[in-house]
């Protein structure tokens, strides 16, 4: 047996080889290897002679530790989790106990105002507000509530580098060293004329201010990643597989590509694949954001994680593991979530010189009030900068809504490859609709059946589905699920003969029947005559048209057409009220696209276009119009105009190329997802916008303010107490701001 | 006078402060296709170079404790990592692309870069 796992504790590569000798001693280890690089010890074993216990006891020989995890099935999404937990409890026990010994200093430093409060306990009292009582309730605030202001601030300054924590420590030792300073000589001190004040209150306060805003932000900043959370619990833990004609419960990651599984009725289909026996309604609304369920029948694809209701099938396993769609999503959502958007450059910017500036503003403002005579003033109002400035908000305004805006995307079908695709939805101002598959939902159905002489219309579709039955032809399909659906009974036929380019032709009953084009009637003599009128007019329509024969005259005609989808017509209406322009690209001839675009209400038509010429037109219409440009289509040819665009949608019944090449992916049929895509990018901005208005705005304003710059003409002092409360609800308010977006209309 | 002792030594300061901060220097180092960075107030070393157009692997391991060091972001490279304390990360890149990437914490306070020759 083989295993790796971390070591911790090695300071340099002979360390590595110690731990490998001491590996290699143990009973029962047959190799050892410990790279120092990677910080990983590899070890070979025999599970008879020794087990990971030894293993891990004999690394702690050595002096190092081995991080075996006992749990193989722990994810570094857990790991975090725990990771965040653990945090959480240590940052609510610190914000009680260092609340409860604020509110005693606060209660000891004001006697002025508390001394009559506690008259009946005077004594009490005195002790309380005596300096040294002060100094020995705030010292566990500074040191031990405050230790990771303090370990942050030490290694950020051995590196020469400054964040948050800098600036508390720097402000609360200011006031703390202060406060100790008066405490211990204040004798001396004052008869040098050293003011006598303490800010043991100032100090304490603000730490637990700031403790209890990270509380209150680490529990909001968990949700932001709710969605991600809520898609890896969809998976299904076990699959039930049929091996050697016996079916049984295995874990998901023992399941193999080319698996038979079992699903039964409520239960979660465990990977994806294809349906090889049975019929069910599927729920796929957790993946596709579709709510009504999905009817499938053998050889239909199913997808793993989403939920079977009413029928028991087999299928079979083709995609497992990292390959599963909800893998996929998974790995998308959080990738996006982890990429740039280009609004939050400036910020990036400011963030970088943020502390260092505000360090060197507290100093001017400290220097500043001293020379014109307020020595202590000049300190109080220099912790106070220190404290007001939140380089965090500026740091989180973006990231938090791209991970909330990308989440309830992922939640509705709506899948963002990265961050800037989504704040470039938002400008769209033309659109370019692939016809087949994009607009159209890509499978030709009957539209109309127009019978001639004495026979009806099921007489017609009925020799027409007959002869169908051997041809593989999709129109043929199209008629032979329209007749199934009249539930109309298929006859015998015989001499079947597929006629290329042409149609077919069979015997029912002994009679002769010819179904197909023009040309096929021609080269039967047969005389289109009285039909020509109306396949003429349908043709205009767009719809293919086939003409059903006996050997002598026209019986009737079949119209097929690839058919709008449902929510073609409003998505137009209401992209076009949005003020952009719909536009629709297609291989078909004029009148054909035309007819389409006429009905989906679209007046601008690319026709006869080319697969490889899409991207070219996009191209000139980017150019052309000075404008933003969607494209939105599903097939291999697409990709090019997809990554061309400047947001590529990607339909997810689509291929994977296309899906790889944009930015976004909808893996709904409805296309009113394209509307709600562009709605969720103009929601998100909008938040993002006001984050970083926020944000700034909170910092260019407060900063000043709290160095007393508005003091000669108003009178205006900020308390460093305030400050810290202020700092504390900035950085919560660009949370709370961002988890908005999760109530967001889409 | 005290005025004046208190004006100069804030003026020292606050050149000190700027000298601090801005006034290190980077060195980026030799191409090479694995790198471990320890993640300890700062990224050590705060730059990798690493070739383009090959797979390069950059392990992390965090020792320090600060809740703001327990995510990196190099968001170029589409990455963005939880490391848990005192447990080796890898992460690959594949650049396409000669360049400067950042490379910076979840709060976007301690920063590195990339560097794709």
């Amino acid at each position: 047996m083989k295993t790796s796992f971390p070591v911790i504790g090695m300071h340099c590569a002979s360390c590595a080889r110690l731990i490998e000798r001491q590996l290699k001693k143990t009973p029962g280890v047959t190799d050892a290897s410990v790279n120092y690089g990677s910080e990983t010890a590899s070890v070979e074993f025999d599970p008879a002679a020794c087990n990971l216990d030894s293993i891990t006891k004999s690394v702690e020989t050595a002096g190092y530790k081995a991080a075996v995890t006992t749990d193989p099935k722990q994810t570094p999404e857990d790991i975090k989790e725990a990771a965040k937990k653990a945090e959480l409890v240590d940052l609510k026990t610190k914000v009680i106990a260092s609340g409860v010994l604020s509110a005693l200093i606060l209660l000891g430093s004001f006697p002025e105002w508390f001394a009559g409060v506690f008259a009946a306990i005077s004594d009490f009292y005195a002790l309380l507000s005596n300096p040294v009582s002060l100094l020995i309730l705030s010292t566990p605030v500074q040191f031990w509530a405050g230790k990771s202001f303090y370990q942050a601030t030490w290694s950020g300054l051995r590196n020469r580098a400054a964040s948050m924590d800098t600036l508390i420590a720097v402000g609360t030792t200011a006031a703390y060293g202060f406060s100790l300073l008066t405490t211990v000589f204040g004798r001396q001190l004052s008869t040098i004329g050293f003011p006598m004040v303490m800010y043991y209150d100032t100090a304490a306060v603000i730490i637990t201010l700031i403790l209890l805003g990270r509380f209150f932000e680490a529990k909001a900043k968990a949700h932001t990643s709710d969605a991600i959370k809520k898609l890896l619990h969809l998976q299904a833990k076990t699959a039930r597989v049929v091996r050697n004609g016996k079916e049984t419960d295995i874990p998901i990651d023992q399941v193999v590509v080319g698996d038979i599984i079992r699903v039964r009725p409520g239960e979660k289909i465990p990977v994806d694949g294809k349906i090889t026996d049975g019929t069910s309604s599927i729920d796929e609304s957790m993946v596709t954001g579709e709510s009504i369920p999905v009817d499938k029948k053998q050889g239909d694809l199913v997808i793993g994680s989403t939920i079977n209701k009413t029928g028991t099938f087999l299928f079979v396993a083709m995609k497992i593991g990292s390959d599963t769609l909800l893998s996929q999503i998974v790995k998308m959502v959080s990738e996006a979530q982890s990429t740039r958007a280009p609004i939050q450059r400036l910020a990036d910017v400011v963030s970088g010189y943020f502390v260092p500036v505000v360090l060197m503003l507290a100093v001017a403002t400290f220097v500043v009030w001293y020379d014109f005579g307020f020595p202590v003033q000049g300190f109080v109002n220099m912790i106070a900068v220190l404290i007001i400035a939140c380089p965090c908000a500026l740091g989180l305004a973006t990231p938090t809504a791209i991970m909330v805006g990308t989440g309830k995307g992922a939640e509705h079908g709506i899948l963002i490859k990265d961050a800037s695709s989504l704040e470039t939805a938002h400008k769209i101002n033309t659109i370019v609709f692939d016809k087949t598959g994009t607009l159209t939902s890509g499978k030709p159905v009957v539209t109309d059946i127009i019978p001639f002489g004495k026979h009806r219309k099921n007489d017609v579709l009925g020799i027409a589905a007959s002869l169908e039955q051997g041809s593989e032809h999709s129109l043929g399909e199209a008629i032979g699920a329209y007749a199934k659906e009249h539930a109309i009974t298929r006859s015998k036929v015989t001499k079947f003969r597929a006629i290329a380019g042409h149609g077919i032709t069979g015997s029912i009953h002994k009679t002769s029947y010819y179904f197909g084009n023009r040309a096929l009637m021609k080269t039967q003599d047969i005389s289109v005559g009285s039909a020509e009128h109306a396949m003429s007019s349908l043709e205009k329509e767009g719809k293919t048209v086939m003409l059903l024969s006996s050997q002598k005259t026209i019986l009737g005609l079949i119209a097929v057409a690839d058919t709008l989808k449902t929510s073609a017509k409003s998505m137009v209406a209401i992209l076009t009220r949005l003020g952009i322009t719909v536009w629709m690209i297609t291989g078909d001839n004029e009148r054909t696209a035309h007819a389409v675009a006429k009905s989906a209400g679209i007046t601008n038509v690319l026709a006869g276009v080319l697969p490889q010429q899409k991207a070219e037109k996009i191209t000139e219409l980017k150019r052309n119009k000075r404008s933003v440009v969607a494209f939105a289509g599903d097939g291999i040819n697409d990709a090019p105009a997809l990554a061309g665009a400047d947001v590529g949608i990607a339909m997810g019944t689509g291929t994977d190329v296309a899906i790889e090449s944009a930015g976004i992916t909808l893996l709904n049929k409805d296309l009113n997802s394209v509307v709600s895509a562009i709605k969720l990018s103009k929601q998100t901005l909008a938040i993002i916008k006001q984050n970083l208005f926020w944000a700034f705005a909170y910092n260019v304003i407060l900063i000043p303010v709290s160095s007393g710059i508005l003091y000669p003409f108003t009178g205006w002092l900020l308390n460093p107490a305030i400050a810290a409360f202020a700092m504390a609800a900035s950085s919560i308010s660009v949370v709370g701001n961002s988890l908005r977006l999760k109530q967001a209309n889409i | 006078m005290d005025k004046l002792l208190i004006s100069i030594a804030g003026l020292l300061s606050i050149g000190g402060i700027y000298w601090f901060f801005f006034g290190k220097r980077e060195e980026s180092g030799q191409s090479q296709t694995t790198w471990s960075i320890t993640v300890d107030g700062g990224y050590i070393p705060a730059s990798i170079t690493i070739p383009n157009n090959r797979r390069s692997s950059v392990t992390f391991t965090r020792k320090d404790a600060n809740s703001c060091l327990e995510e990196v972001i190099i968001a170029d490279f589409k990455i963005k990592t939880f490391l848990p304390l005192n447990t080796p990360v890898t992460v690959t890149l594949s650049p396409t692309k000669p360049g400067t990437y950042d490379m910076h914490c979840g709060m976007n306070m301690f920063h590195g870069k990339v560097v794709v020759v």
